[in-house]
């Protein structure tokens, strides 16, 4: 039987009791363990063949100094020259011509399938193929004069970025709803001018996290570019340790750099997020 | 004698083997509210999107003031418009998408202004005040600067409306306008479009609201497997029925 207006009795009155606070055993033990493990390997470190004084020597030193700027000069660059290869080649992936789609997917293919150091390589020994390049009749000049290591560098890392870089801005540009592209349409705008307006704009939020991501490994695959003698900071650092062989400070040098670098971009990623995030609730409260 | 503004003829349309369109022939006068009704998948929407070449049609032709859509005739053949001079044609029309497609990233206003600014290259100025102006028609005036996340799903398909208003078409189209909203919200949106119809815009809705047809509809059109079953005014259709298809589905909806 129900009754009809009363609870129902034997509930004990839970008002005015607290949630206790566990005392969390393994969180202790294991955060003791890691502690102890870290101090041994600082430990090592400190009493290793390490001359800490000649880190913090070179650590501001000229040449260190310009390794870096070099560093970013290219980082920057390359990813601004793999972005907008990455943008033309996902429209042409995504156009309804089949040349265009089968001449993208031909170079994502090319560019993603081989080494990074290898493609360096090639740009930079260009001169051993083409001695001379240029326009027929118009200009021409010696290959080895035109492509320095900054040039050989730049289009190494840029054209193999943009093979990356049109994957993930396919996938921002399909991550928009169709209806946006009618939309456009509906209002009389063309192909290109609905990418451009509509479609790549909102692709933006989606595909900035990815971007911020490769143009970390970006700053990080610039040392690659050493190889081919461009003065970027682990060049630089090697140029130092082959004169005073010290090889380890060096390196330390160059890590605390690149540490650096990328500690400052996570946060400038979150801002370019938020700028990008217009118009959505999140934002709009 | 006076042409039709929209002058539909044998109009056929195919989805791989499915025919989404059948041998459909219409005319749409200037001035005139034409309601298009029938069961889901009746080709209704697809005709709309045919009307504005959002949907390219396998058969059969329609004329929109006077001028053909999408193809032109030459030495016996047909040969299909570039994109450009497709783009020009579509501004005769204005379409709203029953799941209102607003620019999210761009505010009410904006979204209002993006056409004429960027499609039609008018001043911004004269643009930004007739797009308050339409805002305040639509009953928006305070939204401006709403973004479509802000907004509710009535106020956002009335900013849809304003949007399509603002390229000046001679033709309205909407694709039941009012089926993704919560039903307190479909009144306001039927009021801006009463009010639309009042000032002479031709329009052709898709809607499953028959009491908006009874009220505002000159005529109605009944759809069914992709043809055109009956036709006739409003009243007519809805009131006293010839087919026994129209019969049926009428009897199923009310
Ligand atoms: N892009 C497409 N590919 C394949 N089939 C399609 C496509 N678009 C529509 N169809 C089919 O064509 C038929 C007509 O579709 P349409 O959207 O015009 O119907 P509708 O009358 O608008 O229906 P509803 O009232 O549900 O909106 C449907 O059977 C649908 O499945
Ligand atoms: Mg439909």
């Amino acid at each position: 039987m129900k009754p009809a207006s009363a609870l129902a009795q034997g509930f004990p009155d839970l008002s005015g009791m607290r949630i206790a606070r566990e005392p969390h055993w393994f969180r202790w033990i294991s955060a003791a363990l890691i502690l102890l493990v870290l101090a041994a390997i600082a430990r090592a470190f400190a009493n290793g063949q390490i001359e800490w004084s000649y880190v913090s020597r070179f650590l501001t030193a000229k040449v260190i100094l310009e390794g870096i700027v070099n560093t970013m000069v290219m980082a920057v660059l390359a990813m601004m020259l793999g972005i907008f290869l990455g943008v033309v080649v996902a429209i042409m992936r995504l156009s309804p011509n089949p040349v265009l789609k089968s001449v993208a997917a031909g170079y994502t293919w090319l560019f993603r399938g081989t080494p990074l150091i290898l493609q360096l390589l090639l740009w930079f020994n260009l001169a051993l193929v083409f001695p001379t390049i240029g326009i027929p009749g118009l200009w021409s000049a010696r290959a080895v004069d035109v492509m320095t290591p900054f040039l050989a560098a730049l289009l190494g890392l840029g054209i193999n970025q943009g093979a990356y870089t049109s994957e993930v801005m396919r996938a921002g540009m399909l991550s928009v709803d169709i209806g946006q592209y009618e939309a456009a349409q509906a209002i009389g705008m063309g192909r290109l001018r609905a990418l451009r307006r509509i479609v790549l704009p909102q692709a933006m939020r989606v595909v900035i996290p990815p971007l911020g991501n490769e143009f970390i490994s970006m700053v990080k695959a610039t040392s690659l570019a050493s190889v081919i003698q461009y003065p970027e900071l682990l060049h630089n650092a090697e140029n130092i340790y082959y004169a005073n062989s010290r090889v380890i400070e060096l390196l330390i040098v160059a890590g605390l750099w690149y540490l650096l670098v990328v500690s400052i971009l996570t946060p400038l990623q979150m801002l370019l997020e938020r700028r990008f995030a217009r118009g959505t609730l999140r934002l709009a409260r | 004698m006076t042409k039709p503004l929209v002058a539909i003829r044998s109009v056929a349309k195919n989805f791989g083997e499915f025919q989404a369109l059948n041998n459909v022939s219409l005319d749409v006068w200037s001035g005139e509210v034409m309601c298009l009704i029938g069961a889901s998948g009746s080709g209704k929407t697809t005709l709309l999107r045919c009307i504005n070449q959002l949907a390219t049609i396998d058969a059969g032709g329609i004329w929109l003031d006077g001028e053909l859509l999408g193809v032109r005739e030459h030495g016996g053949k047909l040969h299909r418009l570039s994109e450009r001079e497709i783009g020009r044609q579509r501004l005769k029309t204005g379409m709203v998408f029953q799941r209102f497609n607003l620019f999210p990233h761009k505010t009410a206003l904006e979204n209002i202004t993006e056409g004429p600014t960027q499609v039609q290259g008018r001043k911004a100025d004269e643009v930004r005040t007739e797009a308050l102006e339409l805002l305040r028609r639509v009953g928006l005036a305070a939204k401006a600067d709403s973004y479509p996340a802000q907004l509710s799903g009535g106020q956002q398909q009335r900013v849809a409306i304003a949007r399509a208003l603002a390229m000046k078409p001679m033709l309205m189209l909407f694709d039941e306008p009012t089926s993704a909203l919560d039903p307190e919200l479909v009144g306001e949106v039927l009021a801006v479009m009463k009010e639309l119809a009042r000032s002479g815009m031709t329009m052709m809705v898709v809607t499953h609201e028959l009491g908006f047809a009874r009220e505002v509809a000159d005529r109605v059109v009944y759809m069914d497997q992709g043809a055109i079953v009956e036709e006739g005014r409003a009243s007519d259709v809805l009131g006293a029925p010839r087919e026994e298809r129209t019969k049926a589905f009428l009897s199923a909806v009310i």
